[in-house]
């Protein structure tokens, strides 16, 4: 029986190549893993392999001769009469000319159909006559991560300084005292290997929650965070999860510079695969946190330094758990839109008190989670202002703010009286000089001058 | 620029006739080769050459254009997956390794078929052809990946071994990589915590002599790689890999010592693979006659083969496996090549596992 030997493809690119030399004539036995033939691709020049044990029979293709396309016959092996060794019937790719439109997926393939988004859940309600409690947004993430190791022994806590020390920013005070040294570890100085570390162990069933000290130094571990964390539900066709929860600072403290002093916001947004989350107030810090431990798909979770010791009121409920993926509507407005999230929300406020005064009256929207984002409350808003201003502490550059004014535009073009604005930090790095950091960073003043333009009040 | 060969003496001022020990520190004892009976023989044989054979077949595919990407067969280094992989406990041990998995996963006694079509790209594959050669799982196996990123494996299966430790489940993971990722950065920050914290994890260098195209030799200041836990106090044993036997009494030694809760050990099996690190290598950087004096002297398969007779197998009885491996690989790929494409709509499945 004959078995037809083809011009392999030898690269994930080749469509054609020479036949530089034969190794074998007709007539000779060959065996698997002998050399038959050098071919030519578009990279290098390739040995062909028998596989199969036979005779060669005819030599079909000249040797020296270019432009072979693949999938061309070369030449035959009579096999040694074995059934398995009988030739593949490949239907892909079709010889010759025909090999263009023989690809696996015809150019005009219908588009998939994308997923309608469902509705997303709203924040429980807080029945009347719930107290409020005054928490620090440290304190309400310390309270989260401590409930949700109470509730579920798979948790814990893991990064440097974060058990003796008591967490460098002390936001994971306590918790070696309650949940001792097997779930609350102390690392070496070694993101990548700990986030890594953390990744597998998400992979082989435990919730872990891995603290960088801040988000610059994850960048160090970034591969995990993306091509470990975030794609593996993806790559494994859903078999395989890894539920893990990345927190720390991120963005610009204070004085620190510009290797310490970024946000990596739009990084981590723009990956398929991450939930990522940036709360403002203690009692979205401690709702989303406690959410993020839950969840079953990879979560970074990004706070704000600055926030750590500011006091909000959080209400006094057990299990106080908020919906990821839904923006908060801080202060209902009508003449425009401000979007912003995690410092920047405070901002924002702050511009919307003093333009009250001015007789502008905005409403303020805090993000929460960036991805998914939340789209259709901001479209809803602005619906109803018809002004879209974002706030961001962070660079300009394909920022959330980028993100949004596309959303405005394909999704909410008729309803702009006005140009949607982005209020960013400067497009360089953050200095250390006071004046310069000042310079550089978004305020309070910037916001409402901002404002004032898109209403036409300047 | 390639280094001066390892080697044999030590520095140049005049050292005692006996050298003075390396350690005093407790290691594993040293193994012995695997006393197997001819059914477990058999048993070895048969998945070494279903290895094989199933890499022959895909390497035949990717020629015909019906697997694309990148594609690494793991022909000649079935001895190391076989035999490492046959001392574990199915029930509680994990396994992860690079984007070399086919075989491991082969090993593990992973449907054939499923395998291949996932190199074909189809619905039916392992992860519905949307993980392709390089990303392959099998959660159910305790088989953990088929990760593309050179080294990342290391640190992912320190966690898994974390988790064993932390459970207390008794299970030990095994992390494999080559002689390439051995020089990742990462991989020694995980050496560090394994032994910190005295993890139940075998790290596995799989060493077949050439990272791509750069040999161990161009690439490593130390290039006896077992040697290369040591500053983290993990020992180290260097193993035949193109000897079964050798490489599961090696991996019994190392077991003995991570389930008595001693820390990791770092076991480095001398291997060789006969094929291009991928489909598209073009191979300059070795000759043709160094593969082939392998393939003569040393084949984990034919050495095997060897054994199975002396120890009164007969050829038939091996001639008719080799007919039942080419049969089970025929129908692997006539299953990958006419299982359907996944459908349009899991382009946006899976993406995340829950609604939000």
């Amino acid at each position: 029986m004959a078995i037809e030997l083809k011009m392999p493809a030898l690269s994930p690119t080749m469509e054609e190549g020479t036949l530089a030399k034969w190794l074998v004539k007709e007539g000779d036995e060959v065996k698997s893993g002998d050399i038959l033939a050098e071919i030519e691709t578009d990279k290098a020049t390739m040995e062909f392999e028998a596989i199969d044990e036979g005779t060669i029979g005819q030599i079909l293709v000249a040797e020296g001769t270019d432009n072979v396309k693949v999938g061309t016959v070369i030449a035959t092996i009579t096999g040694d009469g074995e059934e398995a060794a009988a030739p593949v019937a490949a239907p892909a790719p079709a010889p010759a000319e025909e090999s263009k439109a023989a690809e696996p997926v015809p150019a005009a393939a219908p588009a998939a159909e994308k997923p309608v988004a469902a509705e997303r859940a709203s924040d429980p309600a807080i029945p009347a006559g719930t107290a409020m409690v005054k928490l620090t947004v440290r304190e309400a993430l310390r309270d989260a991560m401590a409930e949700e190791m109470r509730a579920d022994d798979r948790v814990f806590v893991m990064g440097e300084e974060v058990a003796e020390y008591q967490g460098a920013y002390k936001v994971t005070q306590g918790l070696l005292q309650e949940f001792g040294d097997k779930r609350v570890v102390d690392t070496p100085i070694t993101e990548y290997g700990f986030a890594g570390l953390g990744a597998g162990a998400a992979m082989g069933g435990l919730r872990p929650i891995i603290e960088f000290m801040t988000f610059n130094f994850a960048m160090q571990a970034i591969d995990h965070i993306i091509n470990s964390a975030a794609k593996t539900n993806y790559m494994s066709g859903g078999q395989m999860r890894c539920p893990i929860v990345f927190r720390g600072p991120n963005g610009a403290a204070s004085r620190v510079a510009a290797q310490h002093s970024q946000n990596y916001a739009p990084w981590y947004a723009s990956v398929p695969g991450l939930i990522v989350i940036a709360p403002y107030d203690a009692a979205d810090a401690k709702g989303l946190m406690k959410a993020a431990i839950r969840s079953e798909d990879p979560v970074v979770f990004l706070e704000n330094e600055l926030l750590y010791g500011r006091s909000f009121e959080v209400p006094d409920i057990a299990d106080y758990v908020l919906p990821i993926g839904k923006a908060r509507i801080m202060r209902e407005g009508s003449d425009v839109t401000i979007v912003s999230y995690s410092i920047g929300v405070g901002l924002a406020l702050e511009a919307a008190d003093t333009l009250a005064g001015e007789g502008i009256d905005a409403e303020v929207i805090d993000l929460r989670t960036l991805r998914p984002l939340d789209t259709a409350t901001v479209l809803e808003s602005l619906k109803k202002t018809n002004r879209l201003v974002i706030v961001e502490e962070g660079w300009p550059v394909c920022s959330i703010a980028s993100e949004l004014a596309m959303v405005a535009m394909e999704q909410g073009f008729d309803d702009l009286d006005a140009p949607v604005t982005r209020v960013c930090n400067e497009d360089v790095p953050l200095p250390y000089a006071a004046n310069l950091e000042k310079a550089a960073l978004v305020d309070t003043p910037r916001v409402i001058a901002a404002v004032k333009a898109v209403c036409n009040r300047g | 620029m390639a280094k001066a060969p390892a080697r044999k003496t030590a520095a140049p001022k005049k050292v005692a006739a006996t050298p003075a020990p390396a350690s005093n520190r407790d290691k594993p004892r040293d193994p012995a080769p695997y006393d197997a009976t001819p059914e477990e023989l058999e048993t070895f044989y048969r998945e070494m050459l279903l290895i094989r054979r199933f890499e022959e077949k895909a390497g035949q595919l990717y020629g015909l254009g019906l697997i694309g990407g990148f594609c690494h067969l793991y022909i000649g280094q079935e001895a190391v997956a076989v035999g490492l992989q046959s001392a574990l406990d199915g029930d509680k041990d994990s396994v992860i390794t690079g984007y070399r998995d086919h075989g491991h996963m082969l090993a593990y006694g992973i449907d054939p078929k499923v395998i291949m079509a996932e190199l074909t790209g189809r619905q039916a594959g392992i992860s519905k052809g949307k993980g392709g050669s390089m990303h392959m799982f099998s959660v159910e196996h305790k088989f953990y990946g088929g990760h593309g990123i050179v080294g990342a494996q290391v640190s992912l299966g320190t966690g898994l071994a974390f988790a064993h430790k932390y459970r207390g489940d008794g299970g030990v993971a095994m992390a494999y990589f080559g002689d390439g990722a051995a020089n990742q950065g990462q991989v020694y920050e995980s050496f560090n915590m394994a032994e910190l914290w005295k993890l139940p994890i075998i790290f596995v260098i799989e060493n077949n002599q050439y990272a791509m195209g750069t040999s161990v030799n161009r690439s490593s200041a130390e290039d006896q790689l077992y040697r290369r836990g040591e500053s983290f106090r993990i020992p180290g044993m260097q193993v035949d890999g193109m000897d079964v036997l050798a490489v599961r009494g090696a991996a019994e030694a190392a077991l003995e010592w991570v389930r008595a809760g001693k820390g990791p050990v770092l076991m480095e099996l001398k291997t060789y693979r006969y094929r291009g690190h991928s489909m598209s290598d073009p191979a300059k950087y070795r000759s043709r006659e160094e593969v082939q004096a392998v393939r003569d002297k040393s084949d984990s398969i034919e050495g095997l083969k060897k054994l199975m007779v002396e120890a009164g197998i007969s050829e038939d009885r091996i001639k008719e496996i080799d007919k039942e491996i080419r049969q089970v690989v025929a129908e692997a790929a006539d299953f990958a090549e006419s299982a359907p494409e996944p459908e349009l709509s899991e382009l946006y499945t899976d993406v995340l596992v829950e609604q939000y």
